[in-house]
């Protein structure tokens, strides 16, 4: 037989899921995020936006071609990351800071150590982080949304919260400061980093990787449950004080979308609860007691780290795998 | 019993991850023919796993339909029979379409198919006779696995565990496969004889017959036969199971008719089940009334380089490429054909190779995003893990191949993995994880072999 014929193993069927199209689900549901930004802060928004997601895929390309591995812009990871990073910076950012972002988060965190799937930490997180502590006073150049171009720096919420557990009366201590109301957090309606804000978009974000089943709800359910747990207690029962934590900061665009990042959190269900609840605790940690305002990307760097030792302690056992425990009972 | 809707079971348990709805079986309507005479065959002297089987005649020698060509001393080892009446024209090396090299025996078809006076109808009076007779038939695991039938029968009634369920897998999880479909539909008698011989003989205190309700007709005749069983002592019994691969399974099969696990290194006896294929079972019945031995099978040809989606059966050795040609041939350049299902088949890299016993469908494909996937880099997704019924990370195991980590894929457990494919299904990678698997597992066996 003249033909030629293609031999593989098996399996000769494959799902039409591929890196690309998942990569595609998560920015469509980060869509929703960017284009509230675009409105509550005009063109600034879109050019961080645009900037980022460019230099990231520029980054990508230029990283792989020096290092002559393949090309891989086109899984469209570095997009996503980009997005993330453009997400993490207040409106005010000058623009050439969130080039050095991405620099650190594509080249630096992602590239350097092997390319997609085998970064230890998340590389938006990193970057953010990194910027954080390197341009303190630009990274919270927050203003409120719809402020125009001389718009006076704002606190975040989260700073305004920061003292209430320690006042007498919760609900008063949160009716004087100046926490927004809750259907202001809700609607994104104060000020912080561009893709943050509106909690409703980055729900709605969530809701479509759920159906997409491009995530599962295991690590942002216990990473918010843990946080609403502890911040109950901690605001000894004040449901408004729980829930200006939770619409507060980046807790849900971390734990939608930063935490569920697949290279950093574990494989298995059992490991991924570890790893919310431990962000959770974290959060809370650094939130109640810590001397910054937000702990959300601190506490995702740190449980990726331990993300291999959270998978080794909770392997599952194979198919019909005898308890030990139950065996000797016998 | 509480599992129970209409004399109908109800599953136990659901296996875990799989994969669900991809049916494609566009033969499943079409009745079966009888492929035209072949003009040789080529029979080869390992069908199953186990032992191959010495030949017992030489070139030159008559043989007649049935006549035994082939048999091993060896106890896991099932005897090959002629499958055509002529003469024998050689017993050569031929390359099976598994890439195999075997000892085969080659005869040149008289046309007249004649049956050989050693087909006789078999007297079962005792458990024994009942294993001496479904060795002499040649009967082995017809659903692909292969293995010879009276030894996995023997060694289940040779150990301490009371086994006291006969399963019968009328799943046929695997798309594109139907050829026990229409064995339920075309010889439910025949299903039925098979299933009261082992009853009566083995002493099963039950009988589930499993099949997926993607099979509507194959489960009403089913259904007659379980019904027809009521009068007696209700012993046989059917389930009707949710089309989910690989449900066919050995073990998964096991689980959701019982609720009962196999663990690792064990055997399906270890929990009191004995599982066979519907097929395997038809195959006995006949042999117990007629004496013929296991010399023809069904096979389905689809895909969408063949010209006619068909069931065919076939006499055993008789060329693929002939098959093919039989069903319509090639109208589109194929540039995949397996042997077997899509899931877990073996791409052929040619067609001049004979149809073994436990080969149940050949499959070619045109031109089609499946046949060349291109490995990208794993990104952690975890969907490996989800979709592998027996809880395996595979992508943990592809790391521990590539660094020939022995304890790690000993703990990493690669040596229950059953290759379904489940786990290289989903891969948005398309990595090869079955291949990895199977290094894997090849890694420990010599592994094990130096120390």
């Amino acid at each position: 037989m003249n033909e030629r014929l293609t031999v593989s193993a098996s399996p000769h069927v494959r799902s039409h899921t591929t890196t690309r199209s998942i990569m595609l689900d998560v920015i469509i549901a980060l869509a929703p995020a960017g284009i509230v930004s675009v409105i509550y802060y005009g063109a600034r928004a879109l050019m961080l936006i645009i900037l980022s997601v460019l230099f990231s895929v520029l980054f990508e390309y230029l990283a792989r071609r020096i290092m002559k591995r393949s090309n891989t812009i086109n899984d469209l990871s570095a997009v996503v990351t980009g997005l993330l990073i453009a997400y993490n910076v207040p409106p005010t950012l000058p623009w050439w800071i969130i080039l050095i972002g991405d620099f650190i988060a594509i080249v630096i965190v992602k590239q350097m150590f092997g390319g997609i799937g085998q970064n230890f930490v998340n590389p938006a997180i990193t970057a953010r982080i990194v910027l954080m502590t390197s341009f303190p006073v630009y990274m919270t150049g927050f203003v409120l949304p719809f402020a125009g171009a001389d718009a006076v720096t704002q606190a975040t919420p989260l700073a305004g919260l920061k003292g209430i557990p320690g006042a007498e009366s919760i609900s008063g201590a949160l009716a004087d400061s100046a926490v927004p109301k809750l259907s202001d957090l809700f609607l994104g309606l104060h000020g912080g980093s561009l893709g943050e804000v509106c909690a409703l978009a980055l729900i709605l974000g969530f809701i479509y990787l759920l159906v997409r089943k491009v995530i599962t709800p295991v690590i942002p359910a216990c990473f918010i449950g843990t946080v609403a747990v502890i911040m109950l207690i901690a605001g000894k029962g004040s449901f408004s004080f729980m829930l200006s934590e939770i619409l507060s900061g980046g807790l849900l665009l971390g734990a939608f979308f930063m935490a569920t990042d697949y290279t950093t959190s574990p494989i298995n269900t059992k490991g991924r609860a570890v790893f919310g609840i431990g962000c959770g605790i974290l959060t809370c940690l650094i939130r109640l007691f810590g001397s910054l305002p937000e702990g959300v990307s601190f506490s995702i760097i740190l449980m990726n780290i331990l993300v291999p030792h959270i998978e080794r302690l909770t392997r599952t056992k194979p198919f019909g795998t005898l308890d030990p425990k139950k065996e000797a009972a016998r | 019993m509480s599992n129970t809707s209409g004399g109908i079971l109800r599953p136990l348990a659901r296996i875990r991850g799989g994969v669900e709805a991809m049916h494609q079986k566009a033969g499943s309507d079409i009745v079966t023919v009888d492929m035209p005479i072949p003009d040789t065959v080529v029979i080869p002297m390992s069908q199953s796993i186990g032992a191959p089987c010495d030949p017992l005649v030489k070139p030159g020698d008559h043989v007649d339909v049935g006549q035994k060509i082939g048999d091993s001393q060896r106890p896991v080892s099932a005897p090959v029979h002629a499958s055509v009446s002529g003469t024998v024209k050689s017993v050569s090396e031929v390359h099976l379409a598994n890439g195999m090299i075997s000892k085969a025996v080659t005869i040149e078809s008289d046309g007249l198919m004649t049956t050989s006076e050693e087909v006789r109808v078999p007297v079962v009076k005792s458990f024994d006779d009942l294993i001496h007779a479904v060795r002499e038939c040649g009967l082995v695991g017809l659903g692909g696995a292969g293995f010879p039938t009276h030894a996995k029968l023997s060694s289940a009634f040779s150990g301490t565990t009371k086994v006291d369920t006969l399963i019968i897998n009328a799943a046929e999880c695997e798309p594109y496969i139907c050829v026990d479909n229409r064995e339920c539909i075309e010889h439910p008698q025949d299903i039925l004889n098979g299933i009261e011989a082992l009853q009566k003989w083995c002493g099963f205190e039950q009988v589930i017959i499993g099949v997926e309700d993607n099979k509507p007709k194959a489960f009403d005749t089913l259904k007659r036969i379980a019904e027809s069983d009521d009068e007696a002592d209700d012993r046989i019994k059917l389930m009707a199971l949710r089309s989910h691969y690989p449900q066919g399974a050995e073990k998964m099969m096991i689980l959701v008719t019982t609720g009962r696990k196999v663990p690792p290194g064990k055997l399906p006896s270890d929990v009191g089940c004995v599982v066979m294929n519907v097929q395997t079972v038809a195959v006995l019945g006949r042999y117990l009334e007629t004496g013929m031995p296991l010399v023809t099978r069904s096979v389905t040809v689809d895909g969408t380089a063949v010209g006619k989606t068909m069931n065919v059966r076939v006499p055993v050795g008789t060329n693929i490429q002939q098959l093919i040609d039989f069903c319509g041939g090639f109208t589109k350049t194929p540039k995949k054909i397996l042997f077997g299902g899509p899931m877990m088949g073996i791409a052929l890299s040619y067609t001049d190779a004979p149809v073994c016993k436990q080969n149940n469908a050949i499959l070619a494909f045109a031109d089609g995003p499946e046949i060349d996937t291109e490995e990208k880099d794993c990104i952690r997704c975890g969907r490996c893990a989800a979709a592998c019924p027996m809880n395996l990370v595979p992508a943990e195991i592809e790391r521990y191949t590539k660094i020939r980590n022995l304890e790690g894929l000993q703990a990493a457990g690669v040596t229950v993995c059953m290759e379904c494919g489940s786990c290289a299904y989903h891969c948005p990678a398309k990595r090869a994880l079955v291949q990895y698997m199977r290094l894997g597992k090849q890694l420990l066996r010599e592994g094990a072999q130096k120390k």
